[in-house]
């Protein structure tokens, strides 16, 4: 018998394979036959502070702007007061879904203001989440801003929201840092128990027809994943954190993939968006079958086999371009250092 | 579900501030099972918190939550209500004006089966010569015949009071009740009051009496036959049957009031009499006016004089005998002022009910009775004073008017102006604002604050100007420590606010300032620098008045602390700093926490950034030392130059200066005909920003010039000879047209009229390569440019309109060089449907007969000071009336009927004096082919011939087709309204019209919502959308208005977006117009009831239409006629998702923040509409496949 189960955040999930934070996830029936097909997780989808914020303001204006202008009108809609914004249709989903699947259920967040990240994440957890996934990433398009300063606000955060919560924290990362894995390391310093590699962000794109920028978001491609596997490697045993690889996860070989450079579980979205919820089940039979054939007992067992610090190359995940791996067949590697994380 | 304490407090009364329909409208709520609505102002409030509540799950005096529902009109609403009533239902109705003449005939059914029922009435005028919104006794006086008892009250307070007493005593009597107030002066006041308690309200309706009206009903149970059709054997007899009831009513009334009296300890009599004991002259008055009268005479009793006042609270039944005994026995003589006009009668309703009732009781008291207050004109103690020194005339004028000069019929009294009642110890403010700067909100806000959280009385009135966009409101603010008893406007302030500085360019807004008041300025100028930037009148005010000046920058404060355009916040602390109400660091405890309470629930980010422009603010106020002597040169901004016509320049420059209740009635037209062309007058100013013309990018294309919805943009092609002497920075390039050669273009912006809507910026298909943001037509600051573009603008409009029959008007490229006949309307800026009337102008407006609904398209179009509608170069253009908001459709075939039966006549009479005028020329005008502008031109000339051979024939038959000539010419009958007046109060109208075959063309503006009376829904809401009276959405689709005129196949139908294609507007809006038989043109319209910026306008147009929500389609009946498919599909099938379309607008979006699950549902079902519907308009136009 296989054991698929895993480790993550202090959970033991019946498989690797997490049904990841995305639209799928705000629906409960979906979330409900994903973990019928064997999701080992399911992460909602983000709680984001600047939607609240953004909405808020936006309800605001447009409910007052015309308001007390004329006398025949002095408003143009009911009674504003009945329409609360906030996170309360959030947090009943949370509610809801943990009633409804026996696995771990993780919600996601993403502040803008240190009130609101500590606000909506005790929110989350007096709600019944699991855990908590900390969607930090904002787009630093002020030229002088350093990326110390964006870092620091990342770990403050996590800080912040470590001292007023007790359920284990994830944080989700963009990968656009100097240093990962530095960040990294600082951030499991500040309080994380689980990093989630990477994030996928809306990429402008130019319509030319109509001369206008056109926000986009594409689903991901198993090409993805190789970012994340070389950073999974990398940090493998180097940094006292779970790792999760999201983005690029599409069949049972970009789980093993993420397994073997040390993930604890792979997060999928756009395959499932694709194919179907019940993708996930014709994955882990994938998986399973993969298993078998290679005589592997567990995900355990193979989990960080191909880290960095246990293959035979470690320099492989540390090659950058073309001309050293034109070079690399000659030279031999040493072998590793074998130390277990 | 809300309880119903969060109505009333179960046991102890407490202090709230609230306006008058709030008042009215809660006890209604409480004390009934069935609420049937209809919107109307200023009555409207009371059904949107029914509505409201009831939405909220608030349950009545029985624990159950009352059936509210919106109907199609207030005849609708009486129906129902009368319905209800008569299956055994405690109903109640709110409404004004019009509406309640629309639920008169009910009235008389409900009075005559003596049913009980309590309607409320914010008391309004009469539409006469003229519509207007305002407050007086007009409607419920038309209504005193019905057999319903009817109680006034005169304030706040008594709203609630006497509703109580109303729907209490109408248990007890079995005859309905009308409960009124004056509408906006107690409506809208928004005044500290003492609530009643549940309990209270509990206690005077008593459940036997209840059971009773239950027991009554019409049941299957019980049968019994109502509503028979008598005979003159018994009818007579019938009617008299109900004497006891009315004899028994009065007295029931005023127990009631004692029982109120002993739970509440305010005491209400039939008759109040307030004044000295020894009385010999009392003013009989009722509703506000009453206590204007009654202050007025308490300060002329103090002083020694014998007056007195009579505050008629039960004015049907009439009861004499409670009225003599009210009245003093050492009463001499009264005037009794109504508040409405009989025109033709022996005295107004309740001076002959006195005259009567004197006469009944033999008392020998002289009676005088005048009128006062008609459309809330002021009614000020000034003028109330008036009234005492008239009666101790030796001979007093009768059926006088007071409060206006009448210099035709001389019924005016004169008024000493100082006299005045206002304590010195109550808090006198004044603001002025403009409409989207929060001025109103913020005050409403701190009388709130003060009423609510203090032991101050606090009083609030706002008056607001005509304009929907740019409008200027003005708040009156008293904070006291004894009560308020001020139904008038401020005359003298203590704090005066001006919000806006360029106001001082063009308002007096001085005047009211008492001396040593403070003065509150918003100014872009800092203490040191401001002197020199205020108009010479505004220094010597300041100076002449020893005037304490403040200064604060609240457009940078509010700004800086991410409020944008919204300075509220930033005045209301200034406010509270300067004027001492509360000490200081209170005020600003209380302003941070309302706040909270206002914004808490959209987010901390929103109440941190009120609460820093609240810190700002006080950082930022700064006191101005006033120099000594007045140094400006500077007046004030004078709009009409005196090359104006004579009644601009007589009366419209009044009205716009807020002089208009200065003018005297010879001033007016008696009929309520006012000539056109006079916003072309009003130089407004209301724009930061102007669009600005890119000659080098442009293509001509003229959409920019058929979009503006205040039709400032312009394109003219002329000669490169007539530019000579161009002002400075004119710009022409060669114009794209083949059969224009050598002719220059040029396109130009009315920078003093444009209102920055920014509306040609968006629909420009243009754009820069090099930096695409740019277009053809850019926003630019518009302080700069104002002087070199206006004076290109005069030059422009001095260039020659181009002629109109080379031009092809089937290009929206040569449309654009028509003149429009509708500019610079009062609409919103960015407003969705002036372009289309703007269009209708352009096309037909020299020879267009006009009936518009009420509604916004009349209120821009026909509400003084001023009018859009105007003429062209040869003195032709739109002939525009308003009859009502129902009647409509009829109103235009009216119109049409008139003159297609003086043309018959004069075509009669052109046979009978064929051999006089001379053969040809009849002929020519009898066979004239008028079907395009060509046609139309030659016939006018030849009717000008006709008119000059006329003249020279010396028989009566000439004469007569004089009078009817132009007949002859074609004229084009448009009915305009929108979709509150087309698909639901109108309908029936329409519906009748469009089949009667008659050739009017009917222009419905649908907006999806009731825009005009505040966003209620109607019958072309969309279903899902969120509107007052549909809070959680609206549940049904949209009525197919035009789909459903198609089946006669005898009407033109079309539905037109401008937005999504103009060809397609601007042809159908042609083939309806050359449809010789009625035509349907359903425009869509964006509105900010939808709350967007409307900027987006046209491109929401284009969503709309894209996601197959708003398929466009012609329907031609001369097709068929041809053997086609007369049903044409203009747009293709569904491209874009409905949601992406539809959560660009509040409407949809605020379903989605609420309630996502209701909100997901009603997208499903849309999107299912509009599957269905699209299969529908695919198979008419037999078009195959296309799935949607």
């Amino acid at each position: 018998m296989i054991d698929l189960s895993t480790r993550y955040l202090g959970f033991t999930l019946p498989t690797p394979l997490v049904l990841s934070s995305s639209p799928l996830t705000e629906d409960l029936d979906t979330v409900r036959r994903g973990v019928d097909a064997g999701a080992g997780a399911v992460v909602l989808p983000s709680l984001f502070e600047e939607q609240f914020e953004i909405e808020g303001h936006d309800l605001d204006h447009h409910l007052t702007r015309h308001a007390h202008s004329h006398a025949e009108a002095v408003t143009y809609f009911p009674d504003p007061a009945d329409y609360a914004l906030g996170p309360d249709a959030y947090l009943e989903h949370v509610r809801r879904v943990k009633a409804a699947v026996h696995v771990p259920v993780v919600a996601s967040l993403n502040g803008v203001s240190s009130g609101g990240w500590i606000e909506f994440a005790r929110s989350l957890e007096q709600a019944g989440a699991d855990a908590l996934e900390l969607n930090v990433y904002h787009l630093p398009s002020d030229p002088l801003r350093t990326g110390a300063e964006v870092e620091g606000r990342y770990l403050e955060v996590v800080r912040d929201v470590r001292r007023h919560v007790s359920i284990p924290l994830a944080v989700k990362l963009p990968h656009f840092f100097s240093a990962i894995g530095n960040v990294a390391l600082e951030l499991t310093r500040a309080g994380a128990q689980g990093l989630v590699l990477f994030n996928r962000f809306y990429q402008p794109d130019i319509d030319l027809e109509r001369l206008e920028v056109v926000p986009n978001l594409t689903l991901s491609s198993p090409a993805e994943l190789r970012l994340r596997l070389r950073w999974v490697a990398i940090l493998f045993g180097r940094v006292p954190a779970d790792l999760a690889v999201t983005g690029g996860v599409h069949a049972a070989t970009d789980v093993l993939k993420a397994v073997m450079t040390g993930a604890a579980c792979a997060m999928t979205a756009s395959a499932v968006l694709q194919h179907g919820v019940e993708h996930l089940g014709t994955v882990l039979g994938e998986l399973r079958r993969w298993m078998e054939e290679h005589e592997y007992q567990s995900i355990r067992q193979m989990q960080g086999s191909m880290s960095q610090q246990r293959v035979a190359d470690p320099s492989a995940f540390e090659r950058a371009n073309y001309l050293k791996v034109l070079r690399s067949y000659a030279v031999q590697p040493r072998p590793p250092v074998i130390a277990r994380p | 579900m809300r309880a119903a304490s969060a109505l009333l407090p179960a046991s102890e009364r407490r202090w709230v501030m609230i306006d008058g329909n709030e008042a009215a409208a809660t006890v209604a709520y409480l004390a009934s099972e069935v609420i049937a609505i209809y919107p109307i102002t200023p009555s409207s409030p009371m059904g949107e918190l029914a509505d409201a509540w009831a939405a909220s799950g608030c349950p009545n005096l029985w624990g159950q939550v009352p059936r509210v529902v919106e109907m199609q009109s207030e005849g609708g609403a009486a129906g129902v209500l009368h319905g209800a009533l008569t299956a055994g239902a405690l109903g109640t109705t709110f409404t004004a004006s019009q509406g309640l003449l629309l639920m008169i005939p009910d009235l008389y059914r409900i009075a005559g089966e003596l049913s009980p029922m309590v309607m409320h009435v914010a008391a309004r005028a009469l539409a006469a010569q003229a519509l207007s919104i305002f407050g007086d006794h007009s409607d419920v006086m038309a209504a005193r015949a019905t057999g319903v008892a009817m109680v006034a009250s005169a304030s706040v307070q008594e709203a609630m009071d006497l509703a109580l007493v109303a729907h209490a005593a109408t248990l007890a009597s079995r005859v309905p009740f009308v409960h009124f107030f004056d509408g906006f002066r107690t409506s809208h006041e928004v005044a500290r009051i003492q609530t009643l308690a549940l309990d209270d309200v509990q206690a005077l309706i008593d459940d036997q009496l209840v059971r009773g009206a239950r027991a009554r009903a019409l049941a299957p149970e019980h049968p019994t036959l109502r509503g028979t059709a008598q005979n003159s054997d018994v009818y007579f007899q019938a009617r008299e049957a109900a004497n006891p009831f009315y004899l028994a009513t009065p007295t029931l009334v005023q127990q009631t009031m004692d029982a109120l009296a002993a739970r509440v300890g305010r005491r209400y009599r039939l008759f109040d009499y307030d004044g000295a004991p020894d009385a010999e002259r009392v003013v009989i008055a009722m509703g506000s006016g009453a206590r204007t009268v009654r202050a007025t005479a308490a300060r002329l009793v103090a002083a020694g004089e014998r007056v007195g006042c009579l505050t008629v609270r039960l004015f049907r039944p009439f009861s004499v005998h409670h009225f003599l005994a009210a009245l003093p026995p050492s009463v001499r003589a009264v005037a009794v002022l109504d508040r409405t006009k009989e025109p033709g009668s022996a005295g107004e309703p309740l001076y002959l009910d006195v005259v009567a009732a004197l006469a009944e009781g033999e008392r020998s008291i002289r009676a005088i009775g005048g009128r006062y207050g008609l459309s809330s004109k002021e009614f000020t103690p000034a003028m109330a004073k008036a009234v005492f020194d008239a009666l101790a005339a030796e001979r007093p004028k009768n059926h006088f008017t007071v409060g206006i000069v009448d210099d035709v019929t001389h019924t005016s009294l004169p008024v000493a102006r100082d006299f005045d009642l206002e304590e010195p110890d109550t808090v006198r403010a004044v603001f002025y604002g403009l409409g989207a700067d929060g001025t109103v909100g913020a005050n409403k806000s701190t009388i709130k604050i003060i009423g609510e959280h203090t032991d101050r009385a606090a009083q609030a009135y706002f008056v607001y100007d005509s304009k929907k966009a740019g409008s200027l409101t003005v708040s009156h603010l008293r904070f006291g420590r004894r009560p308020i008893e001020a139904p008038y406007l401020i005359e003298h302030a203590s704090f005066v606010a001006c919000h806006q500085f360029a106001f001082l360019e063009c308002v007096d807004v001085l005047k009211v300032a008492e001396s040593g008041a403070t003065v509150l300025l918003n100014s872009p100028y800092g203490p040191d620098e401001v002197w020199s930037h205020l108009p010479r009148p505004v220094q010597e005010a300041l100076l002449a008045k020893q005037l304490r000046l403040y200064v604060i920058d609240a457009d940078r404060v509010a700004r800086e602390a991410g409020m944008g355009s919204r300075i509220n916040t930033v005045m209301q602390t200034c406010f509270f700093a300067l004027a001492g109400v509360l000490p200081r660091d209170e005020a600003i405890a209380a302003i941070k926490r309302s706040i909270e309470k206002a914004y808490g629930t959209r987010g901390h980010s929103l109440v941190e950034k009120n609460w820093a422009a609240v810190d700002r603010a006080l950082d930022a106020l700064a006191p101005v030392s006033l120099p000594a002597e007045v140094s400006s040169t500077v007046g004030m901004r004078e709009t009409i130059p005196d090359t104006a016509p004579t009644f601009v320049r007589t009366v419209t420059r009044e009205l716009l200066a807020g002089r208009g209740d200065e003018l005297p009635v010879s001033a007016l037209p008696p009929d309520g005909a006012f000539p056109t062309g006079t916003a072309r007058w009003e130089k407004r100013r209301i724009a930061d920003a102007i669009p600005v013309w890119d000659a080098d990018l442009c293509i001509q294309c003229g959409k920019c010039v058929l979009v503006c919805p205040h039709a400032v943009i312009r394109a003219k092609v002329v000669s490169p000879a007539d530019e000579a002497g161009a002002p400075a920075g004119w710009r022409s390039v060669p114009a794209r047209w083949r059969d224009m050669p050598g002719q220059r273009y040029v396109l130009q912006v009315a920078p003093d009229d444009c209102t920055g809507c920014a509306l040609c910026v968006e629909i420009c298909p243009v754009k820069n390569k090099a930096e695409t943001r740019l277009k053809a037509i850019n926003m630019q600051p518009a302080l700069p440019l104002r002087e070199t573009e206006a004076a290109k603008w005069d030059f422009f409009l001095g260039l020659p309109d181009p002629a109109r029959p080379p031009l092809h008007l089937h290009q929206v490229k040569d449309v654009q060089l028509l003149p429009p006949l509708f500019e610079f309307s009062g609409a919103c800026a960015g407003c969705g449907e002036t372009p289309y009337l703007k269009l209708v102008s352009q096309l037909f407006g020299d020879r267009a007969l006009i009936a518009n609904a009420t509604g916004c398209s009349s209120i821009y179009g026909g509400n003084l000071p001023t009018t859009p509608w105007t003429t062209n170069a040869q003195g032709h253009g739109p002939a525009w009336s308003n009859s009502l908001f129902e009647d409509n459709a009829e109103f235009g075939l009216g119109m049409r009927l008139a003159r297609d039966h003086q043309r018959d006549y004069a075509r009669a009479l052109l046979e009978r004096l064929a051999d006089r005028l001379g053969e040809p020329l009849v002929r020519e005008l009898l066979a004239a082919d008028q079907t395009t502008d060509a046609g139309v031109a030659a016939q006018r000339a030849r009717v000008a011939a006709l008119r000059e051979r006329l003249a020279l024939i010396d028989d009566p038959a000439a004469a007569e087709l004089a009078a009817v000539a132009d007949a002859l010419v074609r004229v084009s009958v448009w009915i305009v309204g929108g979709d509150g007046w087309a698909y639901d109060i109108g309908y029936g109208g329409l519906d009748h019209v469009l089949a009667s075959g008659a050739d009017v063309n009917v222009l419905v503006l649908d907006t999806e919502v009731y825009s005009n009376t505040g966003g209620q829904m109607s019958k072309a809401t969309p279903r899902g959308a969120v509107a007052k009276f549909a809070a959680g959405g609206k549940p049904v689709a949209k009525k197919d208005l035009a789909l459903l005129m198609t089946t006669y196949g005898t009407v033109y139908v079309a539905t037109v977006a401008m937005g999504a294609n103009d060809m397609q507007t601007l042809r159908a809006i042609r083939e309806a117009e050359s449809y010789d038989g009625p035509s349907l043109v359903v425009a869509y319209s964006h509105c900010i009831a939808h709350g967007y910026d409307l900027v987006h306008g046209l491109r929401q147009q284009a969503g709309v239409v894209a996601s197959g929500a708003w398929p466009l389609f012609r329907f031609d009946p001369r097709r068929a006629r041809e053997g086609k498919n007369p049903f044409q599909l203009d747009s293709e099938p569904p491209s874009l998702p409905f949601k992406q379309y539809a959560y660009n607008e509040t409407r949809y979006t605020i379903l989605a923040s609420a309630d996502p699950a209701a909100a997901k549902a009603a997208l499903a079902a849309a999107e299912a509409d509009i599957r269905r519907r699209w299969q529908m308009v695919e198979q008419l136009a037999g078009r195959t496949g296309g799935a949607a």
